[in-house]
């Protein structure tokens, strides 16, 4: 009944309003059709500078608004010079906007039609033409420069020192391996996952993977001023590891595997502290449509320091103890003759 | 067929005004089905797609204040959308499935549907016949047949939407493997099928249309039609069908190795997947190749939006400020640049695809080249209201709110072709913020300019100027406050695509935001149902025409009787003279002198 009661409601608006709209078209008939349209034409162009004023006062509103709203520095190098190049940009193309659309409105307003004025016939000037060439051409050569720099920065091999952990999406969580003490990640197999015992089908035949954990809470724990490299993949469709307070991305494709480094410059306790929220904390968002879950596919990460870490890592079981309380190695060799033996953490290389 | 209503008469010169009274030609009244519905007549024609686009944007935004309220009122439950939605809103909440599909469904829809069959399908029929001086297209049949793929591939799209699993809900962009597997998401069951089914019908229908509108701009342009002599509306159309038929045929093989793959077991796009509890059999696909062959015709979609949007500005601007469009010639060297580099810049969208960043770089560079012919466009537009006389007519606000938008949409795109900005970027609201300006707000605004103006030519009446006037102001001013505070969310790095936001503590805060965003959605829509009853009233109730050039207008649309019969002018089709923008003093007290003038003695041609 509600419904009925709400499109009659908006039909009878409707209505009302094209009968409005309908009568100022029969008065303009009655007063003269020249006249009411010249009445018109000015009202228009100072309606059109007063949508200027406003949207240029909505925009202060608008800052004013997401002032302490936005995201608090940020936590690695390579994104603070993001932050650099976003400012620059914005100026640049901030310039441009103030200057385009406030000549647009004015010149509307300016050159409004008027009785007896005529238009200046002005078809064509090369000189303004290459002027408004060039001098875009220029500001994105600028821009471009800036931002290949920063794109090759971010992109550049990872420091060999970096500690490397792996992380693997599936709908709808993120799943994290740590290396262990060996340091070195053991192979793994899409075709051994199993979700009972072995998330990320790791080959136990690989020694090295006797020793690895396994996050399968999205809780990707990070030093302080040590780079790290993450090695990204996914279980089923395409997720994307979205860092927005390291200011970075990048897609979890299945079949392979994508990279990423970086290196974490301030803890959670210090951002905490930063935004005065006791609450925060790093959140990695999915960020490529993934299914029903995409929007609640969230990892976190916490930043601390190198005695905070270790003691972490030390209360971590290995993802074979864990699982295989009473499996021996002997009995998963078994199935080390399947001959399709396939190095699974195989990277893109990003040259 | 088209030959047996037209009546050469020798003695109608092409003073079309005496023509307008002379309804004597002989004729063979048609049968309603081939007059009004298998009609080869270019102007019904872009009627069929103009309602039909019009009857799929009242539902694909329609879908889009469904999820909007969602998004803006998570916690709160609307029955009217069980009305609707049935299950899908059970208790009057969207499902999260649901929500998915609605976001699909109101992207595909839009894009595909509206802003390019609606749009150059309607303006394209409409105008290439009339303003390069042609009875018709070239194959009147296949432009028929154009328009009804559309419809097939309408039908298919729209019976996806009653399916129990629901239509597709991966993305209006269909990303395998999450499109290509049915354990991945119930819309990539049957809906997805339908879907695919849909988009190839819609494919053909794209290439017949575009390949008759190249043709006909190439071969059928009456006398002294030089192409230099083509209003820019036509020279936007003719790289708007170019651009669809080089591009939609990639989609096409795209789509059929989907097909493939959902079907036939192929490993196009999978590879080392374990989903619904098992390892599937496929190995050695790619998922980022659907990327590139989807963004091969993806990227170049957005120009074949924007185009017929520009051109139609140009006209409207020109006409209405009563001066000439400035550096006709640069803006269609501006035209071809955008076209050729549409080409070589799809990658743009897979920065953070883990491609090469060799690679990537080559696409930052070609993409940020973009914006110089880009630059030239806008800076002519400018040029041509300085010092005019400019009549606000509702075309000519919609088309100064294109340019408007056109610089706002267009200036965040050089963040997000810079791909260490999009980085961060990527898939957060700012990119929804940027392509809704530009190729959503901004081509509907070139689309409306395109409506009020040319409505008197396609029904002989006038649609109400004061609720175009309302309909621009409300629309104008609702477009920015929706999309402008979603810029920031974006940087705030608010992803998008979710359906709920109170779990992050990184965005749960913008909560009051979403809800004044989705306010103005529901604002903004129903000035669009305001716009639609104008449009239909007008058909019927509208102040009639009663002149032919009501807008005094240089082109030779103009030149054919108000109610043109198909075949446009009764008599010879007129010679034209000059170039299109002759807006100057005629010497009779016109400021304006139309193309089918011969030039004056001693007048330079321009």
């Amino acid at each position: 009944m509600s419904v009925f009661i709400i499109i009659t409601l908006i039909a009878l608006v409707f209505i009302i309003i094209y009968q409005i709209g309908k009568a100022s078209e029969y008065a303009t008939v009655l007063r003269g059709e020249e006249k009411v349209k010249a009445q018109t034409n000015r009202t228009i162009a100072l309606l059109l500078v007063v949508v200027f004023v406003l949207g240029m006062w909505g925009i202060w509103k608008c800052n004013q608004l997401f002032d302490g709203k936005m995201l608090p520095i940020a936590a690695c190098k390579t994104g603070e010079n993001f932050d650099f190049m976003f400012s620059i940009t914005v100026m640049v193309t901030g310039v441009v906007f103030f200057l385009t659309q406030a000549v647009l409105f004015w010149f509307c307003f300016k050159y409004q039609a008027k009785d007896k004025q005529t238009s200046f016939y002005f078809p064509h000037n090369n000189k303004l033409e290459i002027i408004w060439t060039t001098i875009p051409a220029i500001a994105m050569a600028i821009l471009v420069a800036i931002g290949l720099k920063n794109w090759f920065d971010v992109t550049s091999p990872a420091p060999p020192d970096a500690k490397v952990i792996e992380i693997v999406g599936k709908q709808f969580n993120w799943l994290v391996r740590y290396p262990g003490k060996d340091n070195e990640l053991g192979k793994r197999d899409f075709r051994k996952i199993n979700d009972a015992n072995n998330v990320l089908g790791l080959d136990w035949t690989d020694p090295h993977n006797m020793d690895d954990i396994i996050s399968q809470n999205g809780e990707l724990h990070l030093v302080i001023g040590k780079p790290v490299k993450l090695l990204i993949g996914s279980r089923d469709v395409i997720h994307d590891v979205g860092l927005p307070h390291f200011r970075l991305k990048m897609d979890a494709v299945p079949g392979i595997t994508t990279t990423l480094w970086f290196t974490p410059s301030i803890t959670t306790e210090q951002m905490k502290a930063i935004t005065h929220n006791p609450d925060f904390v790093y959140e990695i968002s999915c960020d490529q449509l993934c299914g029903k879950g995409h929007y609640s596919m969230r990892g976190t990460i916490i930043v601390e320091t190198q005695a905070e870490y270790d003691k972490w890592m030390a209360s971590q079981p290995s993802y074979y103890a864990g699982n295989n309380p009473s499996a021996a190695p002997a009995a998963a060799g078994a199935p080390a003759s399947d001959s399709t033996k396939k190095e699974s953490v195989k990277e893109v290389t990003m040259k | 067929m088209s030959n047996e209503i037209i009546i050469e008469g020798p003695n109608v010169a092409h003073g079309a005004e005496s023509a307008t009274d002379h309804h004597g030609h002989e004729h063979h009244e048609q049968h309603f089905i081939w007059k009004y519905i298998f009609s080869q007549d270019h102007k019904t024609i872009s009627k069929q797609f103009l309602i039909t686009g019009i009857i799929w944007a009242i539902i694909g935004s329609l879908f889009s204040v469904f999820f909007r309220l969602q998004l803006g009122f998570p916690d709160s439950t609307f029955p009217i959308m069980e009305k609707f939605l049935g299950e899908w809103a059970k208790g009057g909440k969207l499902s999260p499935e649901f929500y998915y599909a609605l976001v699909t469904m109101h992207g595909t829809i839009l894009v595909f549907f509206v802003l390019t069959a609606g749009l150059s399908g309607t303006f394209a029929n409409l105008l290439i016949p009339f303003q390069v001086g042609a009875r018709d297209m070239a194959s009147p049949f296949m432009n028929m047949l154009s328009y009804w793929f559309f419809f097939l591939a309408s039908i298919f799209m729209f019976t996806s939407l009653f399916v129990e699993t629901g239509p597709a809900s991966g993305g209006w962009t269909t990303y395998p493997p999450l499109s290509a597997l049915k354990e991945a998401s119930m819309g990539s069951g049957i809906g997805m099928d339908l879907w695919l089914i849909s988009m190839s019908l819609f494919v053909v229908s794209s290439l017949l249309g575009g390949l008759n509108y190249i043709v006909t701009i190439l071969n059928m342009r009456t006398k002294g039609m030089t192409m230099t002599r083509l209003p820019l509306t036509i020279w936007a159309l003719f790289f708007t069908a170019v651009l669809g038929v080089l591009s939609f045929p990639v989609l096409f093989s795209g789509l059929v190795l989907l097909i493939f793959d959902r079907n036939f077991g192929t490993s196009f796009y999978l590879s080392e997947i374990f989903i619904g509890g098992k390892a599937l059999p496929h190995i050695g696909g790619s998922a980022i190749l659907y990327q590139h062959l989807f963004w091969f015709l993806g990227h170049p979609e957005v120009y074949i939006i924007m185009l017929p949007g520009m051109g139609m500005a140009s006209e409207v601007l020109s006409t209405n400020a009563r001066k000439p469009i400035f550096g006709y010639f640069a803006m269609i060297i501006s035209l071809v640049g955008i076209t050729l580099l549409a080409f070589v810049v799809w990658a743009h969208h897979m920065f953070v695809t883990g491609m090469s960043p060799f690679l990537g770089s080559i696409f930052v560079l070609l993409t940020l080249l973009i914006a110089v012919p880009s630059a030239v466009k806008v800076f002519n537009w400018l040029t041509t209201i300085w010092r005019a006389n400019i009549r606000f007519t509702p075309a000519m606000l919609f088309a100064l709110g294109f340019v408007s938008l056109f610089i706002s949409g267009g200036l965040t795109g050089i963040f997000l072709g810079n791909s260490a900005l999009d980085i961060h970027l990527h898939d957060t609201y700012f990119v929804v913020a940027h392509f809704h300006i530009v190729m959503g707000v901004s081509a509907f605004f070139g689309m409306f300019a395109g409506i009020y103006h040319w409505f008197p030519k396609m029904f002989g009446r006038f649609m109400n100027n004061t609720v175009g006037y309302i309909h621009f102001f409300i629309t104008f001013i609702g477009a920015y406050l929706i999309f402008w505070p979603m810029h920031y969310e974006g940087i705030a790095g608010m992803p998008r695509r979710y359906y709920d936001y109170s779990a992050w503590e990184s965005f749960k805060h913008f909560q009051g935001i979403n809800a004044f965003i989705s306010i103005m959605a529901m604002i903004v829509f129903f000035t669009q149902l305001l716009f639609v009853m104008n449009f239909i009233v007008s058909i019927f109730r509208g102040r009639k025409m009663t002149t032919l050039n009501p807008w005094g207008s240089t082109t030779l649309e103009w030149t054919t009787p108000i109610h043109p019969e198909h075949g446009n002018w009764p008599g010879e089709i007129p010679e034209v003279y000059r170039w299109p923008y002759d807006y100057k003093d005629d010497g009779n007290g016109n400021d304006f002198i139309p193309q089918t003038t011969p030039l004056r003695p001693g007048e330079e041609s321009h």
